[in-house]
């Protein structure tokens, strides 16, 4: 329990908060030099908060793409996210249905990777609640902020701090890597279909990383399938 | 920006909420079958490996040494067992000395 209460979760989402300082910091910047206010800026981070669909929505705004055009992009974007609360509903502690539609507002694909991969068997709704607390307010306040002052920061520091989101996935991954070889599968197989997508250009970001878990993911488990029925009891009992 | 903005901005609110919410909402206590709940439990897994590449070799256009640094230096700390906040900052001190001399 020591490590699921409210503070926990707002420690563990800590650095998900420093992940999104930089980030959040050129957006408001961009959104600046893209004609956006400073509240029509903030607004997007506050109502949308989803990083990627919000950078691709600049641009659209700055080649005066039809809005609608726009929605439907931020759409497949970000239709992720329901495989991500698919996979994480399992992991949660039941909770009443209006506060879990409260929460699921945080969920993103960094505050996912930091439920999903946490060491607590169920994750409360404290935990949950710190998690994304913290990485929200970081991205909003550092919106503003970052319309306010972003291109004062010294360049070399700007270029370096664009890792900052990647670096932290990779610090959420090795850790399940380490002796297990279904979750290098896992990881290796969906990061070669990106690739193939990414650089073939068949797909769109949003839809490629969709796709390459999708399939990543199901036929992992069917290879694993096989291992299962020999050992379905001990793992029927561990899924209780 | 006119009203068209804020009805936009609606929209991808929308959108981007939708899919966030009705998986949490209305899957909670429904017994899935085993190769589903397997699947969904591969998820957190696979999804980290498509964030990571290529993303993480591009982060400089046009410079891809950058991202393969940022990259060896990331891994290289989470694998000697540096927890996300090291793994984060020390990348990133990496980063800045790299762009700093060169």
């Amino acid at each position: 329990m020591e490590n699921n209460t409210f503070f926990s979760g707002l420690k563990a989402g800590m650095s998900i908060a420093i992940g999104y300082f930089p980030v959040a910091l050129t957006f408001g910047l961009l959104a600046k030099t893209a004609g956006l206010s400073m509240i029509e800026a903030t607004a997007m981070s506050i109502f949308v908060y989803a990083g990627a669909s919000q950078y691709i929505a600049l641009s659209l705004i700055a080649d005066a793409v039809n809005p609608l055009l726009i929605v439907m992009n931020t759409f497949v974007v970000n239709i992720r996210h329901f495989l991500m609360t698919a996979s994480l509903s399992e992991k949660l502690k039941p909770e009443k249905r209006w506060i879990k539609a409260i929460y699921s507002f945080g969920i993103t694909d960094e505050s996912f990777s930091m439920l999903a991969t946490s060491k607590n068997k169920k994750i409360t709704t404290a935990f949950t609640f710190g998690v994304t607390l913290i990485a929200y307010g970081s991205w909003v306040i550092f919106t503003a902020v970052g319309h306010v002052v972003g291109a004062n920061l010294p360049l070399f520091l700007q270029a370096a701090m664009s890792i900052a989101l990647f670096a932290m996935f990779v610090g959420l991954l090795v850790p399940s890597m380490k002796g297990n070889r279904k979750v290098v599968m896992l990881a290796t197989i969906a990061a070669a279909i990106h690739c193939f997508f990414y650089f073939t250009e068949l797909l769109s970001t949003g839809w490629a990383i969709l796709v390459a878990t999708l399939i990543s993911s199901v036929f992992v488990e069917f290879i694993y399938a096989k291992h299962r029925k020999t050992s379905e009891l001990i793992y029927s009992r561990e899924g209780e | 920006m006119g009203p068209a903005y804020w009805w936009m901005l609606f929209g991808m609110a929308l959108v981007t909420y939708i899919p966030r919410m009705i998986p949490l909402t209305f899957l909670e206590g429904k017994e899935l079958p085993p190769i589903i709940s397997g699947i969904l439990r591969n998820i957190p897994y696979a999804v980290l490996g498509a964030l990571i590449f290529p993303g993480i070799l591009f982060v400089q256009e046009g410079n891809i040494l950058f991202g393969i640094i940022g990259a060896g230096a990331a891994f290289l700390i989470a694998i000697l067992g540096g927890g996300v906040m090291s793994v984060v900052l020390g990348t990133i001190g990496v980063l800045a000395v790299y762009s700093l001399f060169m």
